[in-house]
């Protein structure tokens, strides 16, 4: 009659809740010690020489809303950078793309691969080479200034270019 | 740690009512059901009454299982919108068990239209037994009756799967009780925001976490079985199209390609998904065969196309593209031709999802500050918002498109506090807005379609 039974097999997928580890702070400097100043210490505590120039030179630009367009002071920003990194060959960049939290997901995403590339391709034009630049998009997931106010989705609509 | 689980499945079973009707000397079913019928597409309608009796044991007793069966349809039909459950306290003389013929004397006078009545007990060998009837109060009739068995895990989906059968007699339209859901799951402050996949039942019991949230995870999407997810995942910090795989966990990138995979959605027939693929600053719309994961091109411009979705019968595609200047929806055949623009309102329109009716689409629209979920003909025209708020998302269609389910996020403070992001669902008719209780906060819902 009626009583029709179909087997399935179903896991259970338990995760615990997982925290994230600890963000990396300001916290693996302070471990290198005087004495033993490990290999390991000496070229994390220079990438982050290297990251704290970039940042001086400038790391990040900003777009107005919905744009990709670089702005005369984008471009300046980003004429530093790729001087910079002219002068340091061994580093490698990753450009990361961000849109503020006013537009759908699916489209901000778009967007900020549109204004990483931006940046990338006008890094490439002063004659960076494009094995050394990667880029990717967080849409407006990554938000870099938090609460939901003009002034803060200004600071969101960017590019930052991080040290891979 | 696996659980071996009996899937539920209830038969509607022209056999039962074939003896019923024997028995009582009524009517086989079919005869008998338009008068009854709710007319969803009309406004707001008046709940229909009902009375749902607890379901009894061979002793005629109600039982704890049938109290648990009762509660879940009682609640199902009434998070509808379109009945409304008579307490139980009103009743007199509830049928003993579903063979027998109530006595609609004491029915009528609770100006109910509709009266189901059923068993539900352990058997010897552990398992559940259900059987139920719908009666017709007002014509004097079983309309449906039917049964099933289940592990006693599968007592949830007995009880959606009854409430199904009732909406369906009712309103003409399959139902969509017994579905899943699958979101999003927040938490964390706005720039450290923890997201991980998470699945549940329509009502949002037997929820679980699906992954870790090492991992950033976006906008999730059912395959036509159900079976697998499809999502973004930002593995390794490169955002690509994985599936997920429900029964075993085991997830798979989307084939291989340079740049960024998103936006996926499954055809009707689950053997083909559209996703979009950013290059250089270009998004287009990819068409994937899932057997080869082969990838054929279909849109082709400087601009940003993406969010696209089926229409039910496979043949066109609806899209979000800026390449008039703005973002705004467009419609094109599913081979990537014919492409024309469709939304012409004041405001910028997002996130186009086809109706499984294939008669209206759902979208997000910003416009003025505010953001509005709403639907609109095929055509681009008879455009109609249902909500809207500060940021209001994603509209995903229950499988018999008469309702949606979509997110809203309420605006963050400037410490990166507030931000309460919550899952909500609304009839097309903008009435019967309810959000769903998630442990914590939730969006980018997908429907699933009726589980099998």
């Amino acid at each position: 009659m009626f009583q029709r039974i179909l087997a399935i097999v179903a896991a259970t997928f338990l995760f615990a809740a997982c925290e994230t580890a600890s963000e990396v702070g300001g916290d693996s400097a302070s471990t290198s010690s005087a004495s033993s100043a490990s290999s390991a210490s000496s070229s994390a505590s220079a990438a982050k020489t290297e990251a704290d120039k970039l940042a001086e030179v400038g790391n990040t630009v900003y777009f107005d809303f919905d744009s990709s367009e670089l702005s005369e002071n984008a471009q300046m920003t980003l004429n530093r950078q790729a001087a910079f990194l002219n002068v340091n060959p061994t580093l490698v960049i990753v450009v990361e793309g961000h849109a503020d939290e006013r537009g759908t997901r699916e489209y901000n995403l778009a967007l900020g691969d549109r204004r990483a590339t931006a940046v990338r391709d006008y890094l490439l034009a002063k004659g960076l080479n494009s094995a050394r630049v990667r880029t990717v998009s967080y849409g407006k997931e990554r938000p870099a200034v938090e609460g939901s106010t003009e002034a803060a989705w200004e600071k969101n609509r960017r590019a930052a270019t991080v040290l891979n | 740690m696996v659980a071996k689980i009996f899937r539920p499945i209830l038969c509607r079973c022209v056999a039962v009512v074939a003896v019923l009707a024997i028995a009582l000397g009524l009517a086989p079913i079919g005869q008998a059901e338009a008068q009854l019928r709710i007319e969803i597409t009309e406004g707001q309608v008046a709940p229909t009454p009902i009375a749902i009796a607890e379901f009894t044991g061979p002793d005629g007793n109600v039982t704890a299982v049938g109290r648990q069966l009762t509660q879940i349809i009682s609640d199902d039909l009434e998070s509808s919108g379109l009945f409304r459950p008579v307490d139980s306290a009103a009743f007199i003389d509830p049928p003993k068990a579903p063979s027998v013929k109530p006595n609609f004397a004491n029915w009528s006078p609770l100006g109910v239209k509709g009266l189901l009545v059923g068993s539900a007990y352990i058997d010897d060998a552990g398992m559940l037994q259900v059987e139920f009837v719908l009666w017709d109060v007002v014509i004097q009739r079983n309309i449906t009756a039917g049964g099933g068995n289940a592990d006693q895990s599968g007592l949830r989906r007995l009880a959606h799967q009854i409430a199904d059968f009732v909406y369906e007699e009712f309103t003409g339209d399959s139902g969509y009780f017994d579905t899943q859901i699958v979101y999003v799951a927040e938490s964390g402050t706005q720039s450290r925001r923890l997201k991980r996949l998470a699945i549940m039942d329509q009502d949002g019991h037997n929820h679980r976490y699906l992954t870790s949230g090492l991992d950033l995870v976006l906008t999730p999407r059912f395959s036509p079985t159900a079976n697998e997810i499809a999502y973004l995942n930002y593995f390794n910090d490169e955002p690509n199209v994985y599936l997920f795989e429900v029964a075993t966990g085991r997830t798979e990138r989307l084939g291989s390609f340079p740049g960024m995979t998103f936006a996926p959605r499954f055809g009707p027939d689950g053997d083909k998904l559209i996703m979009s693929l950013a290059q250089d600053g270009m998004t287009d719309i990819y068409e994937m065969d899932m057997r080869t994961q082969s990838i054929n091109q279909l849109t082709k411009s400087a601009s940003i196309d993406t969010s696209p979705s089926y229409a039910p019968d496979g043949n066109r595609i609806v899209f979000n593209s800026d390449r008039g200047g703005s973002q705004q929806l467009y419609v094109m055949d599913a081979d990537g031709s014919n492409v024309r623009r469709i939304s012409y309102g004041v405001g910028r329109y997002a996130t186009p999802v086809w109706s499984p009716r294939g008669d209206i689409i759902a979208f997000t629209k910003m416009a003025n500050g505010q953001f509005y979920i709403g639907v609109m003909n095929v055509d681009g025209s008879g455009e109609r918002l249902l909500a809207d708020g500060f940021l209001v998302e994603g509209p995903t269609w229950a499988p018999n498109g008469r309702v949606l389910m979509y997110f809203k996020q309420e605006p963050f403070e400037a410490d990166g506090s507030g931000g309460a992001t919550h899952v909500y669902r609304i009839d097309i008719t903008g009435f019967n807005e309810r959000r769903i209780v998630t442990p914590s906060d939730a969006s980018d819902p997908a429907w699933s379609p009726l589980l099998r």
